[in-house]
């Protein structure tokens, strides 16, 4: 449940009274300090200028299913490679079920490749280097942090979203992508489907922006990504 | 960039500002309320209400509204459900089945507040339910619902997966406000994460599902079909997904990788019979 940190506790105080004898400014100092670990997006459009050469995601709606392509074309290869060479101790049942994530996971990208067309990115060379294969800690591990950023970032991009039938499609998507989350979080943990490093504290899951996204993406993928055209609010 | 930032820049183009938020101590006032109720995600919010009063109407609020108190609605089922489960001496069993259960029931509440706040932050008013309001054995179609677990995560199944379709069905009507539709994604989305959970809990217990949805598979019986009919789509956006490109991919795992959205209209058939 929610805990209040010092700067909640400063708004208490304001609330219970204080209000009246606070100045303007010192006041929204308060708040100021109070909202200073959120990021309103939409209030900062000055995103880091990536404008160099690599591969251009492009603008408004078709960038933001190449940007949602580009993240199925790593949980797709991530998982392809997990069946490849299943990690020692595998259940049968695990083995079933990731063999389902990965079918989801190409299912999405090839939907994405082939709605894109002509306007599709081409295929990323990716690195999985770091990950150990054989070891279930590391595949799990790498296999939650990827559904958690799917998450996220299907969530961070619904608002960056213009026409109404892809913000369906990608709906569609990410509650999948939550259902795998889940799976594979309870096999790392059972229980942790939805824990506070997941949630916040109003049992919300979180939202990054696509240059989060692509920043902690950034390790597993070996070509340029250019997402300085993609809408930012 | 925090919220004096945002003032500031405000205050580039209407010098004003202070004056329009600051001269109005009912706004102020009533910001600083929600600021002490709200934990830090719901800010914004609170913060876009604030501006509005200021600014004037945001286009579209009524359908914004209308559409959070369907959302609403539809928490207070869940949550109204969890606490009398988790209630029910005998009926869960303790350990990690209570635990997930109780966490499940906590995240419905703050849903909840969260959406009652919402609500009331952008001028409407957040509908309310009491515990007599519901019926969960749908008027006799699981009269066992608290007393056979199986029962209890059946129904459980069906709400979180109705839930996850009716957040995505209504994802379109929040457009014209950037930090509703995100608030409620982000819901939409753990939905989806008790789903998955709930649906292991019952694959645990021998029911044949999986945390995703098979075709148009209950796992559960026809009780409840029409909380699954649709899900069995195969074709997105006229791309047929099934052997798509050459890959083996099933019309199984094509269904599998889409949830399907559902109406409002087709919501409301669903929970009806949860209303004494």
């Amino acid at each position: 449940m929610p805990t209040k940190n010092s700067s909640e506790k400063d708004l208490v105080a304001v609330s219970d009274g204080k209000i009246q004898s606070v100045s303007r400014r010192k006041f929204l100092g308060y708040i100021g300090g109070a909202s200073a670990l959120m990021v309103t997006a939409a209030a900062c459009k000055k995103d880091p200028n990536t404008n160099d050469s690599g591969v251009d995601l492009g603008s408004a709606d078709i960038g933001i299913l190449n940007y949602a392509y580009a993240l199925e074309q790593i949980e797709a290869a991530f998982y392809t490679k997990v069946f490849d060479s299943p990690y020692s101790g595998i259940s049968t049942t695990e083995s079933a079920l990731l063999a389902d994530i990965r079918d989801h996971e190409i299912a999405h990208r090839e939907f994405f490749k082939t709605a894109l067309a002509a306007k599709a990115i081409p295929a990323l060379t990716l690195d999985f280097s770091s990950i150990n294969f054989s070891s279930r800690d590391s595949v799990l591990m790498a296999a939650k942090a990827f559904e958690d950023l799917g998450v996220t970032a299907y969530n961070g991009a619904g608002k960056l979203i213009v026409n109404p039938d892809y913000l369906v499609l990608a709906g569609k998507i990410v509650s999948v992508e939550a259902r795998h989350a889940a799976y594979i979080r309870d096999l790392l943990s059972n229980g942790s489907f939805a824990d506070n490093t997941a949630l916040d504290a109003n049992a919300l899951d979180m939202a990054r922006t696509p240059s989060e996204v692509l920043m902690i993406a950034g390790p597993f993928v070996k070509t340029k990504i250019n997402a300085s055209n993609l809408p930012t609010s | 960039m925090n919220l004096q930032n945002i003032i500031n820049e405000i205050e580039k183009v209407d010098p004003e500002v202070y004056e329009k938020l600051d001269g109005r101590r009912r706004a102020m006032k009533e910001f600083a309320r929600f600021s002490g109720k709200v934990a830090l995600a719901s800010l914004p919010i609170a913060l876009g209400s604030m501006f509005k009063k200021s600014y004037g109407q945001t286009p579209g609020s009524g359908l914004i509204t209308d559409t959070l108190n369907f959302a609403l609605t539809l928490e207070y089922i869940e949550y109204n459900f969890y606490i009398k489960g988790v209630a029910t001496a005998g009926l869960i069993p303790a350990g990690p089945e209570l635990t997930a259960l109780t966490t499940i029931r906590d995240h419905e509440n703050a849903h909840v507040n969260f959406l009652k706040i919402a609500i009331t932050a952008l001028g409407a008013t957040p509908v309310s339910f009491t515990a007599a309001q519901f019926d969960f054995t749908a008027h006799g179609a699981f009269p066992t619902v608290f007393s056979d677990y199986d029962t209890f995560l059946a129904v459980a199944q069906t709400f979180e997966d109705t839930g996850v379709r009716a957040y995505k069905g209504q994802a379109t009507n929040l457009m014209a406000n950037n930090d509703i539709l995100t608030a409620a994604l982000k819901i939409h989305s753990v939905e989806g994460r008790h789903a998955s959970h709930i649906r292991q809990m019952r694959k645990a217990r021998g029911a044949n599902v999986k945390p995703w949805i098979t075709l148009k598979d209950s796992g559960i019986g026809p009780a409840v079909q029409a909380s699954y009919d649709g899900e069995d789509l195969t074709t997105q956006a006229g791309v047929n997904v099934a052997g798509i490109n050459g890959f083996a991919i099933t019309a199984i795992a094509a269904s599998e990788a889409f949830d399907e959205p559902l109406s409002k209209a087709q919501v409301t058939t669903i929970v009806t019979p949860f209303f004494a």
